[in-house]
Parts: C-alpha cells; structure tokens; sequence
C-alpha cells in the first residue's frame, strides 16, 4: 500500500509556487545609509539648540516651520511668506541660463584650443591667467560692466561654470587617442569635418564630466551671482534674511539650494549614463 | 608579346629619415618594390627594418623623404579610402557600433542611407559578426574587433588592403582562423594585400611574395616568391625549407647587426 500514496503524489502537479513578498532591502539599505548621517546631524543639531532661548543658530523645528512658510505661507505673514517658487525659479533660470552660456563659449573654444596647436598659442595663457581669479573678485567689476540686476548674475554664474567645462573639454580632445585621427583619415573623413565625427564623440566622456562640474558650480557661485541687486533669488533671500537676522531663512536657502543642486546633478547624470552606454568608464 | 600592367603599388627608391632627439634615424633606404593587383604580399622583419614605415608611406600617412610612392601611376599625397588599413591595435570608434563602425567610411563619403545599410550588411555577414551587428568595441574580443576593422575597410570600396601586424595581438587559436578567413576574403575578392609581420611562419603561410627586409638602416634584402599551393601545411617539407632558408636570411642580418 506505500507504493500508492507515491504514485498519486506523482500523478498530481506540483502547485504553483506562492509568489513570495521580498522585502527591497538592498534599496531600503542604500536609502538608509545615504540618510544616516544627515539624520545624525539633524538629531545632533536639534540636542544643541533646541530650548535655548539665546541660540543664535536656530533649531530644527524652527527651520522646518521657516520652510514650510517659506514655501506655501499662511504661518508668517512676512515678504518671505509663499515665495519659494518665485525665488527658486529665479535662480533655476540663472543657473541653466548662465551654465548653457558657458557651454555655448567654453565647448567650442575647447575644441579648438584642444585640437589646434595655434589656438591654443593664443588663447590658453590668457585664460589660464585668468582662471585663479574668484568670482567673488569679478562681482564690482560685474556690476560696473552690466550694472545693476540680472545680467550681471548671469555673468557671474557663467563664469563660474566655464573653467570647468573648458578645461575638462581641452582635456578630452587631447586625450583622444591619435590612432582614431589616423582610422578617420583613411575612412575619407579629413580636416575639419573630423571635430564633429571624431574629436566631439571621443572627448565626450572627458567633456560630460566637464559640464557636471561646470553646473555644480553654477550652484556655488549663485549666491555671490545674486549679490548684484536683484530682488528674487535663492542668493538674494539669503543675504536678505543674513542682514535681517532671519537665520532660519538662511538655512532654508541652503537647503533648497543644497537639493535643487543635487537634483540636477541627478539629471546630467541620468543624460550622461545614456550618452555615454559605450564607455566603460560612464556607462 | 606581353602587355606591361600597371602595378597598382609601386615604391620606388623610397627613403625616409626621422628626427629623434636630435639625431638623424633613417627608418628606410633605397627601397624598390612593385605590388600587382590581386597579390598577397608579406613585408618580413624584425623591428626597426622599415617596415611599418614602409606601409604606412604606401598608405598615406608618412611622405618619403625620398623617391617615390606611386598607386596606379599616380603618386600617394595622402591617406585615402582605395587604401584601406587595418592596425594591430584596431583602431575602431569605441562611441560606434559594430554597424556604425563599419558604415563609417561610407557614411563620411555621403553615401545614401538605403546604400549604407545594404552595404553594412554585408560586409557583416562576410565577416560573420552578424549576432554582434549592435554591439560596442568595449565588448568584443580582439578577434572579432580586428573583424569589424576588416570589414570597415572593405565597406569602404578600399583596393588595396594594408595590415599592420593585425594578429599580432591575438592568441596563437585565434591568429590561425583570422589567417584561414583573410585569405578567403582575399580569395573571393579579388584585393590586394599588403601585409606587414615578423613572424616567418605567418609570412609563408599567407603570401604570394616575402619581402624581407632588415634593419640599421632599414631595407629590403630580397624578395621570395611562394609557389605552394594553398591551404598551406606548416609541417609540409616544402614549407619548412622556405622557413629555413628565410629564418637564415633574417639570423644573418642579427650577425651581421652584432659583429
């Protein structure tokens, strides 16, 4: 009788196999260490300042509810109430305005400082020269040249982001090993049309990082590219709220320019993985 | 009575002499060869005999500092599709497919899309990458990147095939079957190939004519003609006897270089 109960278990398909539910960990994990040490700060911060009436840095609470005033109003009832957007807008529009000016100028030049050796006679010993200078010390010459306002951030912004993306540009073209020069001239591609279909694709790796620099310190520099006189911006709100002894807007700058940076980074980034899927090194 | 051909390669007492560091190299003397159409011919020799240099005046790239190159008649003033290279370190645009790699020359001369894809796919199948037809350079193994280098310039309409050392960073397996599937190629086309090694084995096994060649300063020694029959067999005597006496030939000139 012991054969008959193997032979019907036999004869009986198995059951489907009840999905079972996975925890994501290794997402939640990667989550949670990226969080664990702004969590010990914040914590940290919050022991130091919290119910101390003279505190000159504020507590968090007091930053949060800042934000959150900042951001949608009602709490306050100040010049700073709801206007977040107004004032990140602004900046956005500066940090992509200035950063694709600098792109439209540092790119090109690159290229033929790179690849030129009578470009680059010309025209690296005056911009190496000028590179130390920071553009903190540019914003009175700024300011005389464009005047009060908007323009003058944009150029400061743009300042900021060209040194990178021309450097790293330069680099990249040097970089490209000679033997593509020698596989593209024998293919029948000659001379100039060699920039597009060479020198541009194989520097682009060197030229990617170029511009996620240059957009990285777009984001530094506009808080001084703000200290021109205009009225809206993430820069300005800072200095405002620094004279008026608002440290919380302060920090709430800081804040939103800290994630609105690291976002775009994300961005370029994401651009950058596609782009460059043939790279080893970016891919 | 014969009617003389024109060679579709000539060199014609070429010379060509570098400067490095001061110091005057001359890299090739005095060097005669004429190169027929639809011929296999081997440049042999150890480094620093001119080869290389020799192949790359034949393609363009360097001028001769004297004499001549001449294809078809008509000197050499630059690198050009008729004469197509392959490199030993391959050469292929690691941004590119495999597809796009090979459509390269054809797409830089301004051949229509429709012509491009036609002519991509073919020059895939003959090579035998078509699995591959989308994949980077980064992920290809060295032999089938030197494939994707051949078919590139064959894509290209090139006349004249120039290889430098191409197998020469391959494994002893691989470096057999690319043999085996460059002299098919060579076979079914019609090309001429110009190819440059030091490898005494490699020179018999695949060309009509051995031109050995020897270096300080560099030149051509002699010129051999291999009758065999392909496919040839490595261990036949006739093949070793050709491979002793042009493994003499090259040994006399180190004894020569030392003394």
């Amino acid at each position: 009788m012991s054969a008959a109960p193997a032979a019907v278990a036999a004869s009986v398909p198995a059951a489907p196999p009840r999905p079972r539910f996975a925890w994501p960990w290794g997402r939640l994990r990667e989550t949670a260490l990226a969080l664990a040490i702004p969590a010990g700060l914040a914590v940290v911060w919050h022991l130091l300042t919290t119910g101390r009436p003279y505190s000159l840095i504020p507590p968090p609470a007091e930053v949060w509810t800042a934000l959150v005033d900042l951001a949608v109003g009602g709490i306050n009832d100040d010049a700073f109430s709801a206007t977040l957007l107004t004032h990140l807008g602004a900046s956005l529009s500066r940090v992509y305005g200035g950063f694709g000016l600098a792109v439209l100028f540092a790119l090109p030049l690159g290229l033929l400082i790179g690849r030129v050796p009578l470009m680059r006679q010309l025209l690296d010993p005056t911009f190496q020269i000028l590179r130390p200078v920071p553009v903190t010390a540019w914003l009175p010459l700024a300011m005389i040249l464009f005047g009060l306002g908007p323009r003058s951030a944009y150029f400061l912004v743009f300042l900021g982001a060209f040194y990178p993306i021309l450097v790293n540009t330069i680099f990249g073209v040097r970089s490209v090993e000679p033997r593509l020069f020698e596989a593209a001239s024998m293919l029948g591609c000659r001379g100039s049309a060699q920039f597009a279909r060479v020198v541009l694709p194989a520097a682009l790796p060197s030229i990617f990082t170029g511009l996620r620099l240059g957009l990285g310190f777009a984001w530094v520099v506009i808080v001084v590219g703000e200290m021109t006189g205009v009225q809206t911006g993430l820069g300005a709100i800072i200095m405002e709220a620094r004279q008026l002894s608002r440290t919380e807007i302060v920090i709430c700058g800081m804040i939103v320019i800290g994630v609105a940076g690291f976002l775009s980074d994300r961005i370029v980034m994401g651009i950058g993985r596609r782009l460059l899927a043939w790279s080893p090194s970016h891919g | 009575m014969a009617e003389p051909t024109l060679p579709i390669l000539e060199i014609r007492d070429v010379g060509k002499t570098f400067a490095v560091q001061g110091q005057t190299v001359t890299a090739l003397k005095g060097a005669n060869l004429t190169v027929a159409r639809g011929a296999f011919v081997c440049l042999l020799g150890a480094s620093g005999c001119g080869k290389s240099t020799l192949l790359r005046i034949a393609a363009g790239f360097e001028a001769p500092s004297s004499g001549q190159a001449l294809m078809w008649g008509q000197p050499i003033a630059g690198p050009d599709p008729s004469r197509g290279m392959v490199f030993q370190d391959y050469g292929l645009f690691p941004w590119l497919s495999v597809r796009d790699n090979i459509g390269f020359g054809p797409k830089s001369r301004g051949r229509p899309a429709a012509e491009i894809r036609d002519t991509v796919a073919r020059y895939i199948d003959l090579v035998g990458l078509g699995a591959f037809a989308d994949a980077h350079p980064h992920q290809l193994s060295g032999g089938m990147k030197q494939r994707v280098a051949i078919a590139r310039v064959l894509a290209n309409e090139a006349e004249v095939v120039l290889m430098d050392e191409p197998f020469g960073a391959l494994d002893a397996m691989t470096r057999e079957r690319l043999q085996d599937e460059l002299l098919e190629l060579w076979s079914r086309t019609g090309l001429t190939v110009l190819f440059v090694t030091h490898a005494i084995e490699e020179a018999i096994f695949l060309a009509d004519r051995v031109v050995v060649m020897s270096p300080s300063p560099g030149r051509i020694d002699a010129v051999h003609d291999i009758a065999l029959p392909r496919r040839r067999d490595v261990s036949s005597p006739a093949f070793n006897d050709i491979r002793r006496m042009l493994s003499a030939q090259l040994h006399s000139h180190h004894g020569r270089v030392a003394a």
